[in-house]
């Protein structure tokens, strides 16, 4: 168990600047999400922490002491591959206690330690196989197995699950999340999945281009996003955008698109924003309900919507319809509508809404 | 006629008459003049070229493999040939292994050098065997076993080395970085990852680089005398001025076959097995 603890980190390959300047606290048993987009650095920033990449500036640190120069065998790290990595040429008992022979430990502690690991995982029964007679997900089982049985200080996991099918992904999305409840090691996890980073992450680091776009608690990237990027790459279906301008007049706020005027829940900090500023209205499908009662409840804005469009999932429907011309997707209830064309009563959760400045996307 | 055989017959996998015939022909095409020369080589010398042919000798005879492998040094040919294509394959797998190795996971020299090994291969051997011949009477390697040793190595190397190559490229990194992370060094990860699941590819570069020092003539004839000649240098004795010994010729061909064939039956079992890379995706 251990905290990381990266320092002004670069990365260049010759002339590409993968990583460009990571600063990120990771305490000591916290699940960490490093998510984003591909390319965004996310798994070289992993690959550092593991030392398979050497790090062109900066430094890391785990459990407080700089590893800039460690070997990766020396970190006492344990990683998870994308495609398992596991020893073609060994059976599943070999590729989990390698890493404890590779460490010169007696041959009993190994076996106990293999079975206990195997044990844990539920793959006892294949210990004598070899990685070819595996399905995807025991392989994956047996990767994780080969990270555990060390009992390592950090775990790194790069997108382990992403060659999964998606009912499998979803089962070890659990077991994964299960792992880490029990035994309470620092994680570190890579994925481009959001849905990934939302349900299993203490913390989620979202990553674009080379550098932290913003980091939190899920619910905090969530409900607060730094920028329209964070809100766009967090939740699904996606926010709706709507461009419009501020409109102030003394304490009361609102946003005005072509044609509505829409009020900004009372309370709502906009220090620094100016009357007329250009911005970008953010709106979660889930912030939008079929309209009920006579009046709108506090800080709701209520408007009559024709849907054009009817998406039903079964528990929910996605409804798109045009607010002030631009299309807008609304998460509503199974039953509050039944087919395109309807009009009905929408209510816009405006004390929820994000609003971000036009130019800079950045959260206002 | 394959395609048009009714799907019952199918069925009872039944060959096609066409097939049968096809591979027949085949067949005699490769096996003929295997079989031709073994019947040469134990024909009494005055049924070599009767005409019609002596299909099968009425009285087969082993003179001919007593004077190829005694009188003709065959023998001696035979050891010389086994001890230096033996030490060139096992020299030549294992620096092509490691220089492989080095230049496909480090990019060693840029993309210049693996193309300069290969490059060794574009110039003909005799625009260098006189110089070498030259160098290796000035050191004392003329007529020597460790001096044909060292011009085979250097001669199968390049191939050694690009099939290797190719074969490392092909291998997914993560395994040998997983066992980094595990606690190997990365001599260890080599050693105990990268090597046993390239096997099937240096098994098949060792083959072609032994099938080249086995049958190598050149080299021999220009670099040996009468210490290290290899075994088809002796097949130059067969021909003289006083007509050729085909019958001696037949008989040491026969037995240098011998080496060749085991080592391809040894060998098939591991080719066969292929690649195992069946830890990498579903």
């Amino acid at each position: 168990m251990a905290e990381v603890k990266i320092t002004g980190l670069h990365k260049r390959y010759g002339t590409f600047h993968a990583v460009r300047g990571i600063d990120l606290d990771i305490r000591d048993g916290e699940f960490t999400v490093l998510v984003g987009p591909s390319g965004c650095g996310k798994s070289t920033l992993l690959r550092t922490i593991a030392g398979l990449e050497e790090i062109s500036e900066g430094t890391i640190e785990i459990g407080g002491e700089v590893v800039n120069d460690f070997r990766p065998r020396d970190r006492d790290v344990a990683m998870v591959f994308q495609d398992y990595a596991l020893y073609p040429h060994m059976t599943v008992a070999k590729n989990i206690g390698f890493g404890l022979k590779a460490r010169k430990m007696p041959k009993a502690e190994v076996e106990t330690r293999v079975g206990e690991a195997a044990r844990m995982l539920g793959i006892t029964p294949l210990l004598g196989r070899f990685p070819r007679q595996l399905s995807g997900g025991q392989r994956q089982r047996v990767a994780i197995g080969r990270a555990i049985v060390r009992n390592p200080r950090i775990f790194l996991f790069d997108e382990p699950l992403s060659n999964l099918d998606a009912q499998l992904r979803d089962e070890m999305r659990g077991e994964i999340k299960r792992l880490h409840q029990d035994i309470a090691t620092t994680m570190i996890y890579v994925t481009h999945d959001q849905i990934e980073a939302m349900t299993l992450a203490d913390r989620i680091v979202l990553m674009r281009d080379g550098v932290i776009e913003q980091q939190g608690t899920p619910l905090d990237l969530f409900e607060r996003p730094a920028s329209t990027f964070v809100a766009g790459f967090l939740g699904s279906p996606r926010m709706n955008f709507l461009a419009g301008t501020l409109a102030l007049s003394g304490s009361v706020a609102a946003i005005r698109l072509s044609d509505l005027l829409l009020p900004v829940a009372p309370g709502r900090n906009l220090d620094g924003a100016t009357d007329g500023q250009a911005v970008l209205l953010g709106l979660r499908p889930e912030h939008m309900t079929r309209a009920r009662g006579e009046k709108p409840a506090e800080g709701m804005f209520r408007q009559e919507a024709t849907i054009d469009l009817l998406q039903p999932t079964g528990s929910r429907s996605y409804a798109t319809f045009r607010l002030s011309g631009a299309p807008v997707m609304a998460e509503l209830q199974a039953h509050d509508v039944s087919r395109p064309g309807e009009s009905l009563p929408i209510d816009i959760n405006m004390s929820r809404a994000s609003i971000f400045d036009a130019l800079s996307e950045r959260a206002l | 006629m394959a395609a048009v055989a009714p799907a019952r017959r199918r069925k009872r996998r039944s060959i096609p008459f066409g097939r049968i015939l096809l591979l027949g022909f085949f067949l005699i095409f490769v096996l003929w003049p295997l079989y031709w020369m073994f019947n040469t080589s134990i024909k009494p010398s005055d049924d070599y070229l009767t005409v019609p042919p002596v299909w099968f000798p009425s009285a087969p005879t082993l003179v001919h493999y007593k004077a190829a492998l005694f009188t003709y040094r065959g023998l001696d040919g035979l050891i010389n040939s086994l001890i230096i294509s033996l030490s060139a394959t096992v020299l030549s797998a294992l620096l092509g292994t490691l220089m492989a190795y080095s230049l496909a996971r480090y990019n060693t020299g840029g993309q210049h050098l693996s193309f300069w090994v290969l490059s060794q291969r574009f110039l003909p051997p005799i625009g260098i065997v006189l110089p070498v011949f030259l160098i290796y009477r000035q050191v004392g390697l003329y007529d020597t076993h460790v001096g044909l040793i060292i011009a085979y190595t250097v001669f199968t190397l390049p191939v050694s080395v690009w099939m290797m190559f190719a074969y490392f490229r092909g291998m997914p990194k993560s395994m040998e970085e997983a066992a980094l992370v595990d606690g190997c060094t990365r001599w260890e990860a080599f050693w105990r990852v990268a090597v046993p699941l390239a096997a099937p590819g240096i098994v098949a570069a060792a083959v072609f680089a032994f099938i080249a020092c086995w049958t190598e003539f050149f080299f021999a004839l220009i670099l040996t005398s009468r210490t290290a000649f290899t075994l088809p240098t002796v097949f130059r004795a067969f021909i003289g001025f006083q007509g050729a010994q085909y019958g001696e010729a037949a008989a040491l061909a026969i037995v240098s076959l011998v080496p060749s064939i085991a080592l391809g039956v040894l060998a098939q079992r591991h080719l066969v097995r292929g690649l195992t890379l069946g830890a990498v995706r579903g």
